[in-house]
């Protein structure tokens, strides 16, 4: 058998192209099926890839909605918009960030404390997000470090919008503040309008009026890259981006009127309490002060852990708003609504006198009820006891009225219930009863309602409390003769482009039932008599308009555990709240105040010269002449 | 008029002859350097965009293209003979780089492909590309065809020697293409239909041997070229945004330069193995299908210049190299596609970097140099 084969060219050849032939087949298969994969993605699931690629390049970047404006009633700026500068810094543009901050911190520009936070902060945002490290920087920082910038590669000032309060710490409490967005406030706020804002507000009418003051943000596309980093490209892959402008939020005009806002924290200034002055004709809280306060600009560019405790551990308190929250005893102002009870149950003859000498005591009862400071009063009726603040007289009167019908006439007046002003936080004083004993307390023995007990109630000590709040609130009812309106921090809404107002209606609450004009005429002839003749003549001296008023004094009992035991000021913070209410003018009153002094000792010495000082600037033009009524 | 149409035709006539003359006189194929030419063109034009307007990639690249002509026109002139008379030292000397390589390679891209020459680095496996299917087709030469089992035998060692040691370097495309160089020696030198089935079921028991030696990132890509979704932002990434490229590039494309995917770098390689996709996203369909057209023009034309040559080591030689220029077409635009495992396969002449361009042109080179002697060695 031929073991050899032998080349045969031509074989070969045949071969060979034959092969090639087969071999162009299987490439035009091959590039068909090709063809049929481009077909598929190109042309079959070409709008499905689109979407794809338009999702993987397009991020939507939120532009924040301006926040509306705070005014006050004559359109006076309180809070407002500023842009602020912030020292921003990307991480991955800085080549050393500890020798970074630690420069910064030689410049005066960070402090040293601050450093570690900051940069755990730095470490753990995105290496290409801009950060800032130093919020609300003055001209004079920023100067600094402009000089320096080079130095600082990765570090530059932003300009951001930001809360802005021209009158600092002024009206604060009535305001609130904004502050960072906490865990709390994401749980009920629709988290995408709030995209791109740092700040929600806290407190007060920034607060209450969140919805209105926030607007609707807008958006931006913006093209991104692989790493989600925002690129400027100039050509037809910027034209197709979408933007949509953001609605401003509405302004807001308040009812407080800064000049008289101004003037009852001048007049409190240096003392701990509370001014609330109301328009009686429609619940407008012309001024409301809570002293001392604080700088609501603290929280909106962050506030540290060592100043909030700060403001936290301060034994006056700022935080704390008195004029909502505080409860204190009302003392001798409720005077005018016990004898207003009196007179409308017809308990008393308003003519008739009574003699004061100095104490009174319950027939079985050997305790007796003093006179504040002893005094002896003599023969009083109704309009003196109320001018001269004759305790025996109203000790005696409440006992005869009893303390279910106090109660039940008292109620009308706002006393222990909520004056429903527009703003979150208010707090109601207590309205004793026997009811309210009964619920109270735990002890069957101390459920009792005590026949003593009414006595104390006539001339406001013992269960009864209020808020300063309340009583401008009653103070109001008062001067109104029985008309009851809710107090409201806003008046109006603003269109934040057109200007135009948007007048909210004021909301009343009906009237005191069951008083005849007659005796709501003699009460305030009583509390006319105390800036005239009565305890309170002094403030009332040279007053260019008749105005009612009522001095209080409320006992302090303890010093509140909770404050340190301080020798130099435990004097001072055992002596007695000053209280003084008043409206005028008194036949037709356009001002109801309430002044509240911590501690001030008696209400004619402390609060009834800040309360006469409150009631001049609002009414008084600047010749001192009585302005006439808008 | 008339006068002056018949000299300027006859002008443009003699000019055409002229440089007919000058291609002949360089032994240069004129239609398959046009075909070359218009696809590197196309691909400088790309690359551009591709790199992220990069001139000095364009450049580089550019000048790779340079050197890459120069080995064509140097290679077009050898002898064929002395080619052939050379293989056996080539391909030696190229398994003895490899070795070099794997013992003391340079290390570039995590994987030892690299031998440092101080003025450039140097791919020993590129030269395999082209030594391997020499090789097969001087083993061939003398025998008669169809290849015997014992020829089979022996080629198969031949080929799979420099593919194990590429293969560990580990540079799989790399490995499957002169693979497939081999290959196709043995199936244009007339493998019998019946041995290349069984060959196909022995390569399918041999896949499931391999996926047990494979590194465990070449495992992954088959895993996730089986099914991209399951790993969308580690080995499917890749794969799933050059579709996303391709796809939405649509019939006419987004434009030069406009190819969001490209441009904003959510497509990966983008420049050099990607560089596909770019093509799909920005020029579309057409600018696909144009592409496609290229290739096929230069792989037909050199298939035919192969059926041209009158020697079986010429014959075979030039067959390998055309269908093999047309399998790296394929396997990139397969893998880019999602049709094929990503493999790492550059897309010839428009992807950047590598030799591979001047391994490609010297191919050709050989091509026509086999092509231009055929009648000098024709008895």
């Amino acid at each position: 058998m031929p073991a050899v084969r032998i080349k045969d060219h031509w074989r070969e050849q045949r071969l060979f192209d034959q092969r090639a032939i087969v071999c162009a087949a299987l490439m035009a298969l091959a590039t068909l099926g090709l063809i049929v994969r481009l077909y598929v993605l190109q042309v079959a699931r070409h709008d499905y890839y689109s979407d794809l690629s338009q999702g993987n390049r397009v991020r939507n970047e939120p532009i924040p909605a301006a926040r509306g404006l705070i005014l006050d009633r004559h359109g006076e700026v309180i809070a407002g918009n500023q842009p602020a500068y912030q020292l921003e810094l990307v991480p991955e543009e800085v080549p050393d960030l500890s020798d970074t901050l630690a420069r910064l911190v030689a410049l005066g520009l960070l402090r040293d404390e601050d450093v570690d936070e900051l940069e755990r902060t730095i470490e753990s945002s995105r290496r290409f997000d801009s950060v800032p490290i130093r919020l609300r920087m003055s001209d004079e920082d920023v100067a600094r470090f402009a000089v320096r910038r080079f130095e600082f590669p990765g570090l530059d000032i932003k300009t951001r919008q930001t809360r802005f309060y021209p009158n600092g710490a002024l009206a604060v409490h009535a305001l609130g503040y904004v502050g960072a967005i906490s865990e709390q406030d994401l749980k009920h706020i629709d988290r995408a309008s709030y995209a791109g804002t740092a700040l929600i507000g806290k407190l007060g009418v920034e607060s209450a009026y969140e919805h209105e003051l926030h607007g609707v943000n807008g958006f931006r596309e913006v093209l991104v890259n692989a790493q989600g980093r925002s690129v400027e490209r100039q050509g037809a892959l910027l034209a197709e981006l979408h933007t949509k402008a953001p609605t401003a939020g509405g302004d807001l005009v308040l009812s407080i009127d800064l000049k008289i806002q101004r003037v009852a924290e001048a007049a409190l200034a240096g003392h701990r309490g509370a001014v609330v002055a109301l328009d009686p004709n429609n619940g407008d809280v012309l001024a409301l002060v809570s002293l001392p306060g604080f700088d609501p600009t603290l929280f909106g560019r962050g506030i540290t852990a060592g100043e909030y405790n700060q403001l936290q551990s301060d034994i006056d308190r700022p935080l704390f708003n008195r004029a909502l929250r505080g409860t204190y005893p009302p003392g001798s102002t409720v005077k005018p609504v016990i004898a207003l009870a009196g007179l409308t149950y017809h308990v008393v003859d308003p003519e008739a006198h009574r003699y004061c000498a100095g104490s009174f005591h319950l027939p079985g009862s050997s305790f007796i009820y003093r006179e504040y400071h002893n005094e002896h009063h003599g023969a009083v009726n109704l309009d003196d006891a109320i001018a001269r603040s004759c305790d025996v007289y109203f000790y005696g009167l409440a006992n005869e009225i009893g303390v279910d019908r106090i109660s039940a006439f008292m109620a009308p007046f706002g006393f222990g219930a909520l004056t429903g002003i527009d703003v979150s936080g208010e707090k109601a004083g207590i309205l004793p009863s026997r009811d309210w004993k009964q619920k109270t307390f735990a002890r069957p023995a101390d459920r009792i309602w005590f026949p003593g007990e009414t006595v104390s109630f006539g001339i406001g000590q013992g269960y009864l409390t209020v808020t300063p709040l309340e009583l401008a609130h009653y103070a109001s009812v008062l001067a109104t003769r029985g008309h009851i309106w809710q107090p409201r921090l806003v008046r109006a809404h603003r269109d934040p482009r057109s200007g135009a107002l948007q007048p909210l209606a004021p909301v009343s609450q009906g009237e005191v039932p069951g008083v005849s004009a007659e005796d709501w005429q003699r009460i305030v002839h009583g509390m006319i008599g105390v800036t005239q003749r009565g305890t309170a003549a002094a403030v009332g001296l040279h007053a260019p308009y008749v105005f009612a008023g009522k001095t209080g004094t409320a006992q302090v009992y303890t010093v509140s555990r909770t404050e340190k035991y301080n020798a130099s000021k435990i004097n001072e913070r055992l002596r007695d709240h000053s209280w003084f209410i008043a409206f005028a003018p008194a036949d037709a009153p356009r001002i109801a105040v309430a002044v509240l002094q911590e501690n001030g000792g008696a209400g004619a010495s402390a609060a009834a010269p800040i309360a006469r000082k409150v009631l001049d600037a609002y009414l008084l033009d600047a010749d001192g002449k009585v302005k006439p009524s808008s | 008029m008339i006068y002056e149409e018949v000299t300027s035709g006859s002008r443009t006539r003699r000019t055409l002859t002229g440089a007919a003359r000058v291609l002949f006189a360089l032994k240069i194929d004129g239609p398959l350097v046009i075909g070359l030419a218009l696809i590197a063109a196309f691909g400088l034009v790309v690359l551009y965009s591709a790199s992220g307007q990069s001139l000095s990639t364009v450049l580089r690249t550019a000048a790779r293209f340079v050197l890459g002509t120069a080995a064509m026109l140097l290679l077009a002139q050898v002898n064929p003979n002395f080619l052939r008379r050379s293989t056996p030292w080539l391909y030696l000397a190229g398994c003895v780089l490899l070795l070099v390589v794997a013992a003391a390679g340079h290390v570039g891209l995590g994987a030892q492909r690299w031998l440092d020459l101080k003025l450039f680095r140097f791919q020993p496996s590129e030269l395999m590309k082209l030594a391997v299917p020499m090789m097969c087709a001087w083993y061939l030469h003398e025998r008669p065809l169809p290849p015997s089992w014992g020829s089979l035998g022996a080629l198969a060692g031949l080929i799979l020697l420099p593919v194990a040691l590429v293969a560990v370097e580990p540079d799989l495309g790399t490995a499957a293409l002169i693979a497939a160089a081999g290959a196709l020696v043995i199936v244009l030198g007339g493998l019998r239909t019946r041995v290349m089935v069984g060959l196909l079921g022995l390569a399918a028991v041999g896949a499931f041997f391999g996926w047990n030696f494979m590194h465990d990132y070449q495992r992954k890509r088959v895993l996730t070229f089986l099914n991209p979704q399951t790993d969308p932002l580690g080995a499917g990434y890749h794969i799933i945004q050059s579709q996303i490229a391709i796809g939405s590039g649509g019939v006419f494309g987004k434009g030069w330069m406009n190819g969001s995917q490209a441009q904003l770098e959510f497509l990966p390689e983008r420049s050099t193995d990607f560089i596909f996709a770019v093509i799909g996203e920005e020029f579309g369909l057409l600018g696909l299908l144009l592409l496609l057209s290229l290739y096929l023009f230069v792989v037909s034309r050199a298939v035919y210049l192969a059926t041209q040559t009158q020697d079986t080591f010429a014959r075979l030689l030039a067959g390998s190299l055309a269908l093999t220029f047309f399998v790296y077409v394929f396997i990139n635009a397969g893998m880019v596609t999602g049709l094929l495992p990503v493999v790492g396969v550059p897309l010839p002449l428009v992807s950047y970097g590598g030799s591979s361009v001047v391994t490609l042109l010297a191919g050709f080179g050989i091509l026509m140099a086999l092509y231009s002697r055929r009648k000098l060695i024709g008895s």
